[in-house]
């Protein structure tokens, strides 16, 4: 039997850890995911996991000792945030490369600077293209139901590569939910055991990792990495119907919320779906027909598959918790890549991007309603009045 | 391994699964001199296999004897020639300058030019 | 049975490092690691920092290494080798690996260890993870071409610090890191030096049965950096050890002790005028550079045949 308990979504992330029971944790503190790891440390200190907990000096050496840790053969997981993740950065990539399933536990922050302590998605955007599978987490139950899944995903043979799992910096990291837990055998069985194939520590058989790479074959390991994010495609609709099936959920590659026949649409990742879908019941109850697509994997991006679920809605308006400075219309990220995605599979209508909630600014369902607005305006005149809006910021 | 392969045909991530496979790689034709054993009689000693950066001091380990050079390897610096004891007393019984490549002493550091192009194996 | 430390009994051991590496001729870090590995009877894991002992015995396809080596960049050897060495201990602990008496060694050059490195290796050893660091000190980041490090000696010449009109070379005393390192008061500390072999192989030996974290600093000359010729790689290191530039000693649990006093000690002129990268100390404005290094190199000595209790 599951359990449901008031938890953070940060301790919601160590209970998954601790089901999860990874050989090797190696993490540093940083606000907002302290609680993840010193929560998990507790569990250490208790007994209830067999993990060895690498209290490494730094996020470089967090993600350089996974990295050797999962080479050698181990399970692996971490957690990190912002200025964090930017100290990783280089092994980020090694992770990546060397065909690691580390999975880590990303709560989002502003990077620096100025310093900010309070919720944005630059972070996560910056690793877009280091080759990690990410996924995005709306609260703390689905951050804990995404981590689980993540090991699968990783680990499967087909894939190998790191998994990061997102949640938002204080909104959900340090919210108390009413989160379900499942059984701690059940979780073990679904994660089941990890099975390296090509481990380090087998001194009887070695191998050499990381060698140096020229032009002459750098090349095919990059595409080889290509086919693994394909595959991962795959690999994540198994892991997730097998985890639907399994407990009781209803996930995707991403939500589509009350879509069936929505005029317009809004795009969004994380906590702040939540607010659009209170902005959806509220528009829906004046007998306005708005939608929501909840974005659930960011990567691999299901462009297809989200063009397809758009195909037939009159506006888009893409929420975007980050800034892609210098890009076109000095948009963000996530717009670039619905626009392409749209482009690309010839679904031709009015988008437009809402920059939203830097450094943790509030959002509120109200300010969200005004984009809804503004996009039936668009679907209306079938023209983008403005393409890229900084919503809340003062003039 | 000289045939470039495909991305599907090579192991992923980088990784070398056949250890120790540079033996393959010829490093023999960067060498400018040639060790080439002289007159005087190898001591077996090993101070030559012990100090050669290339692992290329060949070893008959059953009768512990020092058996030649693995010219396929040996990159020529002259380590083995420099370190050798039996060198050092040639040297020093010597009247006058010993040459390198003097005929008289154990391992001679011969120029690579005098010999036949050894070539890859 | 524990092979004897003769080169005839370590002569028939298989080969740890397989030839074919791209190291230069005449390449001291490729010595240090062979005598090193041969003095090890145990099975070993390796991490290698970036540097030339890295690039030089993995160019892809090819490895020279038959024992398991891992390499993922340049500042984190000592972090890589917690997360190994982590692993290790957490899956012999839950049943899911056999207990093998695996020896960790993680190797940076003076780039990767004094410098860019340090961070991870202090980390690393407080935190008591149980492996061996050794940086084998060439005295400059030579793998990206001859650039000063803080192990750079005094009055050096390298790409960085070049040895100009106004200014001689490199400027800087090196950093002591053995020191440093045994400050962090671990099991074992060490430096060595290939030109004693059987000095470094019994310090290999001691720092790999050590119980805990162990660090060794290893003189490893680089002909192209120092400028001397490829065969006079063990005679210029033995000069830097009898010059006392190099002293070999050891820190064991606390206790210092020489492991090596020369019989009379050679004046650094005699290892400084070897090498090319000293060449410009020799000219008549420079010379008093000469006699600073001798002082500091008299002072370090002097302090530390102190806390040897020879003093």
């Amino acid at each position: 039997m599951s359990k449901f308990e008031a938890l953070t979504g940060n301790a919601a992330v160590s209970n998954a850890m601790r089901q999860i029971n990874p050989d090797v944790v190696a993490a540093y503190p940083i606000t907002p995911q302290t609680d993840t790891v010193q929560t998990f440390s507790e569990f250490v200190a208790d007994g209830l996991v067999d993990t060895e907990f690498v209290t490494v000096e730094s996020e470089h050496s967090a993600m350089s000792a996974c990295v050797g840790a999962s080479a050698a053969g181990a399970r692996v997981m971490t957690a990190t945030s912002a200025n964090g993740l930017a100290l990783m950065w280089e092994i980020i990539y090694i992770a990546a490369s060397n065909r690691c399933p580390i999975v880590m536990s990303l709560v989002n922050r502003a990077l620096s600077a100025p310093i900010n302590i309070h919720c944005d998605h630059s972070d996560v955007m910056g690793m877009r293209d280091s080759g990690w599978i990410i996924l995005m987490s709306e609260n703390g139950q689905e951050a804990y139901d995404n981590i689980i899944q993540a090991i699968r995903i990783g680990e499967h043979p087909d894939v190998l590569l790191p998994v990061a799992v997102c949640q938002d910096g204080f909104i959900t990291s340090h919210s108390l939910e009413r989160v379900e837990l499942f059984e701690d055998g059940e979780v073990q069985d679904f994660v089941g055991t990890h099975e390296p194939q090509w481990p380090l520590l087998d001194v009887e058989d070695p191998k050499t990792y990381g060698p140096l790479d020229f032009y002459d074959y750098y090349y095919e390991h990059k595409r080889q990495q290509v086919e693994a994010m394909e595959k991962a495609h795959g690999v994540i609709r198994e892991v997730t119907q097998e985890f639907n099936d399994r407990f009781g959920r209803e996930y995707g590659l991403f939500e589509a919320y009350r879509m069936d026949d929505a005029e317009v649409a809004v795009i969004a990742a994380n906590s702040t779906a939540g607010t659009a879908k209170t902005a959806v019941d509220n528009l829906r109850d004046q007998g306005l027909k708005a939608g929501l697509l909840k974005l659930r994997v960011f990567r691999p991006f299901p462009g297809q598959e989200l063009a397809e679920a758009l195909r037939g809605v009159s506006a888009v308006a893409v929420m975007d918790r980050a800034i892609s400075f210098g890009s076109m219309d000095n948009a963000g990220p996530l717009f670039s890549e619905v626009v392409s995605a749209l482009t690309l599979n010839d679904v031709h209508v009015p988008i437009a991007d809402y920059v939203y909630g830097l450094g943790g600014r509030d959002i509120r369902p109200g300010e969200i309603e005004n984009v809804y607005q503004e996009a039936f305006q668009m679907a209306e005149n079938g023209k983008v009045e403005r393409r890229v809006r900084y919503l809340g910021v003062r003039e | 391994m000289t045939e470039m392969k495909g991305w599907k045909e090579i192991p992923i991530g980088g990784m070398i699964l056949d250890a120790g496979n540079s033996e393959a790689y010829n490093t023999g034709d960067w060498r400018a001199f040639r060790p080439v054993p002289g007159e005087a009689e190898c001591t077996n000693c090993m101070l030559c296999w012990l100090n050669c950066p290339d692992s290329s001091i060949l070893v008959d380990a059953e009768n512990e004897e020092m058996t030649g050079f693995d010219l396929k390897h040996c990159k020529g610096c002259g380590i083995c020639a420099a370190v050798c004891p039996v060198n050092a007393g040639v040297i020093r019984r010597a009247e006058g300058e010993v040459e390198k490549d003097d005929p008289r002493l154990c391992i001679r550091m011969v120029e690579e030019g005098k010999f036949q192009e050894v070539g890859n194996e | 049975m524990v092979t004897k430390l003769t080169p005839k009994e370590l002569a028939k051991k298989e080969e740890r490092l397989a030839p074919g590496h791209r190291l230069c001729a005449g390449c001291g870090a490729a010595i240090v690691v062979r005598q090193m590995l041969a003095a090890i009877d145990e099975p070993v894991v390796l991490a290698n920092a970036t540097g030339c002992l890295e690039v030089a015995t993995t160019i892809y396809p090819y490895s020279s290494w038959r024992v398991p080596w891992i390499h993922n960049a340049f500042e984190n050897a000592a972090s890589t080798m917690s997360g190994v060495e982590a692993a290790y201990r957490s899956m012999v602990r839950q049943g899911k690996l056999e207990e093998k008496d695996v020896k960790f060694i993680a190797y940076g050059g003076d780039g990767g260890t004094y410098d860019i490195g340090i961070q991870a290796l202090s980390g690393a050893v407080e935190r008591g993870h149980q492996f061996l660091y050794v940086c084998y000190d060439n005295g400059a980041y030579m793998n990206t071409g001859i650039q000063r490090s803080s192990a750079t000696p005094f009055g050096a010449h390298t790409t960085t610090s070049p040895a100009g009109k106004v200014i001689p070379g490199k400027q800087q005393f090196r950093k002591d890191l053995t020191k440093v390192m045994a400050a962090h008061d671990i099991p074992y500390v060490a430096q060595a030096a290939p030109s004693k072999w059987r000095d470094l192989m019994q310090k290999t030996r001691k720092a790999v049965n050590c119980g805990g974290p162990a660090f060794m600093n290893v003189l490893a000359s680089c002909n192209r950096g120092w400028r001397h010729e490829t065969d006079e790689t063990i005679e210029v290191t033995q000069l830097a050890v009898d010059s006392c530039f190099w002293p070999l000693y050891e820190v064991e649990n606390g206790e210092w002790s020489l492991t090596y006093k020369p019989r009379k000690k050679v004046p650094v002129k005699k290892w400084l005028e070897r090498q090319g990268r000293f060449s410009h100390l020799f000219r008549d404005e420079n010379r008093h550079m000469i006699d600073e290094m001798q002082e500091e190199v008299d002072r370090r000595w002097e302090k530390l045949l102190e806390r040897c209790g020879e003093g």
